[in-house]
């Protein structure tokens, strides 16, 4: 039986192994999903008389200041660590990948308190377009940090057995995963100012 | 795909007789047997919904996409076969979801698959679930579009070169980067409406709606004209999903049987990936009624203009592909010379519709319904049949029967064209779509009428026809095991009859590894010492 080629060494043509292309077509789709959501933000608030259509909206603009450096932290983080197994310093790895979840979870923390400060305040969805599309965003954002700190965490804890067996297969791991996780950075470095403070 | 049939079958019992107790299955649907007019409106949603999410797209894309593209391009398997399956599984929850929302009290959605806001958010909770499954099937055609996307670009043997590919290959790639890039703005808008059903947000819900008498309890302030940018900005790109890998089968077959290479090879890859740039910007034809204003109208019908350049020369290349061949008319052959007028009809049809004077009278009449059945129906689904004649020895070293494949053939030939023909007739006198009485409450309309009992026999006898494809498939499917079949029964040049017929279920497709030398449609070359020269042969 023939393996699958490409599987962990880039193809000379191309420049990338498998997963490498793969995650960059998934982010291309991505882009197209936020993409389409940021259009449909910019025609709701081109259509409205006034935006936010409840006057002045009430964000909590110092808390989603932290979170930005906060989440551009975490992206540098991953990055050594990426770095870090290239050159075979796995404690190292450890480390960066450790504050980077650190880093994820003190964002889910304060989202959450954001949310339920509006909830509290009587702000739903459903109050007008601008806070329903504050929170379609930032949830669906909010689902995509989620999402990488469960891969994240996996590649921390459990999956790390796999630097054992094939170090370079994993190296690509930590990579592909990187790039999703900046790309979710990327996402909330647009959110940031389209939400809070334009 | 199937049941979808069904469904529309039991309208067209409606159409052709309203008010008249559906036969047979009747009891199943309510207590006086009727099909009320709600239950049609469900039944016409789920159908088109069906047809196209759960039946065509996955058929072309993700069954040949994924057996065949593979085995064309020299593969071992897909370059991520857990992601295959993670798709599958994934479609499968989407599928089950849709079916269950039969069984939702309210029935299931019934806004027509175009899902229109604000009707579809003031509807039942059918609505939702349909969404959702939505949400289910988009990721799935995501996941299996990025892995043949990645299989093409990544796992091609040593000679492969970009224009060695066989064609069909190529419509592959351009359909998987349509699904990649078109689905997520539907997944999004997808999103948006599921907020609105159950976050009462009003994206899509225009201050002051209102509904029964009522003023519609919501802020307001939304648009759902945003909702047809978003799902158009999808759908048509879908649109060409569901032909593109048509016409790459297609191709396949008129080149293995008139025994000659493609005409314009070179200019048939252009033309799809033109066709596949294009399609990104063509969506507001659907949308003329909008009073979208001249400059965007203008700049909509000049794209759609030019977007059916590439189309037409596919068409003629195809065509003239089969000028002084000498043809083999086996069954998958006549399903691929089928393919060819029927397609033309649907194209040429469509131009009128590109156009916003003929398009705003013929817009939402049977017109429509009739262009885009000729292009999905006799094309994406002979196209289907093309592919499945002739990929089945691949699949199980037995070719299906062709006596039955031929009087499969024609019966659907004759009858396809009997349902779809007189919409246009209906159309063009003005016969709107979406009526369950077929349009009898309308005096411009009485005159054409007479149409619908025709055309609902012939979805009928259409249904019939389709009795001697089943007892071909169960037949040759239980036929013993042939260890010694032939790997080549229709001498074909390309790359996946390399390959053991059957090989086992993905992994390991090729008992060698494989060197390409030449082109992919190299029939009766001067000298050669055969009519074909396969690509893996020096
Ligand atoms: C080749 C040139 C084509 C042109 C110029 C064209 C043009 C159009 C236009 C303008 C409409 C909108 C009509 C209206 O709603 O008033 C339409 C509808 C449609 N077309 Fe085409 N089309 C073409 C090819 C195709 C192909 C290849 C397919 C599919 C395989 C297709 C599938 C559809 C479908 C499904 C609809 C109806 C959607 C709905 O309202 O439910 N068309 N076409
Ligand atoms: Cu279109």
């Amino acid at each position: 039986m023939i393996e699958i080629p490409y599987n962990v060494k880039p193809r000379q043509e191309t420049g990338l192994y498998n997963a490498k292309l793969g995650i960059w077509l998934f982010l291309a789709s991505e882009v197209m999903l936020f993409g389409g959501l940021f259009s449909a933000y910019v025609l709701l608030r081109v259509g409205s008389p006034v935006w936010p259509p409840g006057g002045e909206a009430q964000l909590n603009i110092p808390l989603a200041t932290i979170n930005t450096f906060n989440l551009i932290l975490s992206s540098w983080t991953i990055v050594k660590s990426w770095i870090a197994l290239k050159e075979n310093d796995f404690k190292g790895f450890k480390t960066y990948m450790g504050i980077t979840l650190l880093c994820s979870l003190i964002f889910l923390v304060i989202k959450y308190f954001e949310y339920s400060a509006k909830l509290h305040h009587g702000i739903f969805p459903s109050t007008d377009n601008f806070y329903g599309i504050y929170f379609t965003l930032t949830g669906l954002h909010g689902l995509h940090v989620i999402g990488g700190l469960i891969v994240n965490f996996y590649l921390w804890g459990p999956g790390k057995k796999m630097w054992k067996s094939e170090p370079e297969r994993f190296t690509n791991r930590v990579e592909v995963s990187g790039l999703y996780w900046h790309f979710v950075d990327l996402v909330w470095i647009f959110l940031f100012p389209t939400l809070y403070l334009l | 795909m199937l049941f979808g049939f069904v469904l529309m079958m039991i309208m067209r019992w409606q159409l052709a007789y309203p008010d008249t107790p559906v036969p047979f299955i009747g009891g199943l649907l309510s207590e006086d047997k009727l099909l009320s007019p709600d239950m049609y409106n469900a039944f016409g949603a789920m159908h088109g919904t069906i047809m196209i999410f759960l039946g065509v797209v996955p058929i072309l894309v993700g069954a040949f996409g994924n057996y065949v593209v593979p085995l064309q391009i020299g593969a071992p398997d897909m370059a991520f076969p857990k992601l295959n399956m993670a798709s599958y599984w994934v479609y499968f929850v989407g599928g089950i979801v849709m079916f269950a929302s039969f069984f939702m009290e309210g029935g299931p959605a019934a806004s027509g698959w175009t899902m229109y806001p604000p009707l579809s958010i003031i509807a039942e909770n059918g609505e939702t679930v349909w969404l959702l499954g939505m949400v289910f099937l988009i990721t799935s055609s995501l996941l299996g579009s990025m892995n043949i996307i990645v299989t093409i670009v990544q796992l091609r043997p040593e000679g492969l070169t970009w224009m060695r590919l066989p064609f069909f290959v190529w419509a592959q790639l351009v359909t998987s980067f349509l699904l990649v890039l078109a689905f997520p703005p539907l997944e999004a808008a997808a999103v948006l409406q599921i907020m609105d059903r159950i976050a009462e947000t009003s994206f899509f819900m225009p201050s002051g709606l209102v509904v029964g008498g009522e003023v519609v309890d919501v802020a307001g302030g939304g648009s759902p004209l945003l909702w047809q940018h978003l799902f158009w900005f999808l759908a048509h790109p879908e649109v060409y999903v569901l032909i593109l890998p048509g016409m790459g089968i297609v191709a396949e077959v008129v080149a293995n049987n008139t025994r000659k290479p493609l005409w314009g090879y070179k200019a048939l890859v252009y033309s799809v990936v033109f066709l596949g740039f294009m399609s990104f910007i063509v969506w507001a034809h659907h949308m003329f009624l909008t009073g979208m204003g001249q400059a965007m109208s203008a700049f909509f019908q000049t794209t759609t203009m030019i977007i059916s350049i590439p189309s037409v020369i596919i068409l003629s290349a195809l065509l003239i592909s089969l000028w002084g061949g000498s043809i083999r008319f086996n069954t998958p052959m006549l399903f691929a010379l089928g393919w060819m007028p029927m397609f033309g009809i649907g194209g040429l049809t469509g131009l009128p519709l590109g156009l916003a004077p003929t398009d705003i009278p013929l817009h939402d009449t049977y017109y429509v319904i009739g262009h885009f059945h000729y292009v999905v129906a006799p094309g994406s689904i002979f196209a289907i049949f093309a592919g499945i004649y002739y990929w089945f020895p691949k699949m199980t070293g037995h070719k299906l029967n062709e006596s039955l494949g031929k009087v499969h053939f024609y019966f659907s030939f004759i009858f396809m064209n009997g349902i779809f023909m007189p919409m246009f007739i209906q159309g063009l006198a003005g016969v709107s779509r979406r009526l369950a009485d077929g349009g009898a409450s309308y005096a411009h309309a009485l005159e054409v009428l007479q149409w619908n009992e025709f055309m609902s026999y012939s979805a009928w006898f259409l249904g019939l026809a389709q009795i001697p494809f089943i007892i071909n498939i169960v037949l040759t499917i239980l036929k013993k095991r042939d260890e010694n079949a032939e790997r080549n029964p229709w001498k074909s040049t390309t790359i996946e009859w390399n390959a053991a017929p059957s090989p086992p279920i993905a992994h390991g497709n090729f008992d060698k590894e494989l060197t390409v030398y030449r082109g992919p449609c190299e029939y009766s070359v001067p000298g050669a010492n055969k009519d074909f020269s396969p690509q893996t042969e020096k």
